[in-house]
């Protein structure tokens, strides 16, 4: 009984953030007030038409499906090499494409800026793109390596199969859940990257969590609520349909199945 | 091997930035420039100045204190999402928990900005803007990640183990003490050392609920590169930063996994 009530606070204490933020998004002034005195849309409307935030949003498309085209296959490709034997090296190889993971954002935004400077690049989309997919392959490489097994290959191979229809007939279907874990995590990680693409953007070119913090940092009123309340929905109906598809427990090794 | 050559590639373009960050970090600053001057010691010793070491201390107790309570705040959570027999409470329990994972650090830490200024809640003492707000933050924002290794690793518990102890008359408490605690032990190290590492090159969090009276190293590496244009300082910066996080992660890897070791 303690039990459940001490993982009710937690899990309270983990969403009442998001609460407060759909709550504030409906203030009808601009001064925040608890309790409201009463409904707006105003900050909808007016997320949704910040000339600022839709340039963002056309540039958060285009690096995240960019990257994700990339990093999709390059990241498929290590995995396979990394869950095959033989491998020299294995464990070095591993260990530096997951890299990305550990190191510093700030180190890795501003060694890019210097870069890209050096390279006369410092207004292009193409380094926020190479960024991301940097940053992106080790959480690509990681769920196809996790929901690979080389032993039904090496059994199909066994029993015959040539290389060709191992691939068709055994590898690729065991790809599927792994690659759609792949593309999920891709989009949400560099959908929500913010301290690496606040080295390498301009204004021209940022994305949608730097154009929004630069507003947090200047403007006060709900604007930001109402886009957060946006984004919030938006992650919600993503992780509900991917629960329902495949189911997360199973995607990321959780739960009781013994 | 040629199927690893593209992914080497990508990472190379990582090394090339890390390896003109660390040139940087020994080239002179020329105000007023985005040019360096020849080679110079000065922004190393500029980062070793007592101003500068406090930063990474009070980078490292945060992180320290954040790693810890974050544990503490997981385990409950992810001890039920993967001992739950209902399969409705799991996905509950797991959309709860991955939802905020999923929106990102500027919605989560403008949502922390509303719940600790006073309009909702009125608190006794001030939490924005202090290192306690920014601890909350950063808690609340390692909690995701953590609860996901504790659970994964909670999951691939043999229950047998569980069952003999009970059976040999232990009680449900001592059961978790003795049996599962420490069979979860791989998930709580790999879990700290991802919170740790996170939290101590956070900046997002610091930035926004600290409102520049509480900075951490990301911080003052953002306030030099893009503020002052000081490059070579920021990479100096920077560059420790880089060294601690690496000799940091050795040592607590060391100590956990011994820990870990001897308990298990």
């Amino acid at each position: 009984m303690i039990g459940r009530v001490v993982v009710g606070l937690l899990v309270g204490f983990m969403t009442l953030p998001t609460a407060v933020v759909v709550v504030a998004s409906f203030n009808p002034t601009a001064i925040l007030s608890f309790p409201p005195e009463g409904l707006s849309l105003r900050w909808y409307e007016n997320a949704l038409t910040y000339a600022q935030f839709q340039r963002a949003a056309v540039n958060s498309v285009i690096v995240t499906g960019a990257s994700a085209l990339l990093a999709l296959p390059i990241g498929t490709a290590a995995a396979l090499a990394l869950v095959r034997r033989p491998l020299r090296a294995r464990g070095f190889w591993s260990a530096m494409l997951l890299s990305p993971l550990i190191i510093p954002g700030v180190a890795i935004g501003l060694g890019f800026l210097i870069l890209a400077a050096r390279f006369g690049l410092l207004a292009n989309r193409a380094v926020l793109i190479a960024v991301h997919t940097v940053l992106v392959l080790p959480f690509v490489i990681r769920s196809v390596v996790a929901n690979l097994d080389p032993e039904l290959e090496r059994a199909a191979a066994s029993l015959g199969a040539r290389p060709r229809r191992v691939f068709r007939r055994v590898t690729l279907p065991l790809l599927r859940p792994g690659l759609f874990a792949a593309v999920l995590f891709a989009v949400i990680v560099s959908v929500n990257e913010f301290v690496v693409s606040l080295f390498v953007s301009t204004r021209v070119t940022e994305i949608l969590p730097v154009a929004m913090f630069t507003y947090v940092v200047n403007y006060t009123d709900p604007t930001m609520a109402a886009l957060s309340t946006l984004f919030i929905g938006a992650t919600l109906i993503a992780v509900l349909l991917t629960d329902r598809l495949l189911g997360l427990s199973r995607i990321l090794h959780i739960g009781d199945d013994r | 091997m040629i199927l690893l050559l593209p992914a080497i590639l990508v990472m190379a373009l990582l090394a090339i930035a890390l390896a003109a960050l660390l040139q940087f970090s020994v080239l002179e600053f020329i105000p007023g420039s985005l040019r360096t001057g020849g080679l110079t010691t000065r922004n190393l010793d500029a980062v070793l100045s007592p101003l500068y070491l406090r930063y990474i201390w009070d980078t490292v107790v945060l992180s320290a204190l954040t790693t810890v309570l974050t544990l503490v705040a997981s385990y409950p959570v992810a001890y039920a999402l993967a001992r739950s027999r209902s399969a409705t409470m799991r996905s509950l329990l797991l959309v709860l928990t991955l939802a905020p994972f999923f929106t990102g650090a500027i919605v989560r830490t403008y949502a922390w900005m509303l719940v600790l200024g006073n309009t909702f809640i009125h608190w006794p003492v001030k939490l924005l803007f202090e290192p306690a707000g920014v601890l909350i933050g950063l808690v609340h924002f390692s909690m995701p990640t953590m609860i996901l290794i504790l659970a994964a690793a909670i999951s691939h518990i043999d229950r047998t183990y569980e069952r003999a102890a009970a059976s040999l008359g232990a009680r449900p408490w001592r059961v978790f003490w003795r049996v599962t605690l420490p069979l979860s032990m791989p998930g709580v190290v790999s879990g700290s050392l991802v919170v740790f590492a996170w939290t101590f090159s956070a900046l997002p969090t610091p930035e926004l609920l600290g409102g520049g009276r509480v900075k951490m190293i990301a911080n003052v590496v953002k306030d030099l590169a893009l503020d002052a244009f000081n490059w070579p300082g920021s990479a100096a910066f920077a560059a420790v930063a880089l060294a601690i996080t690496f000799l940091l992660l050795a040592v607590v890897t060391r100590a956990l996994t011994r820990a870990g070791g001897a308990a298990a």
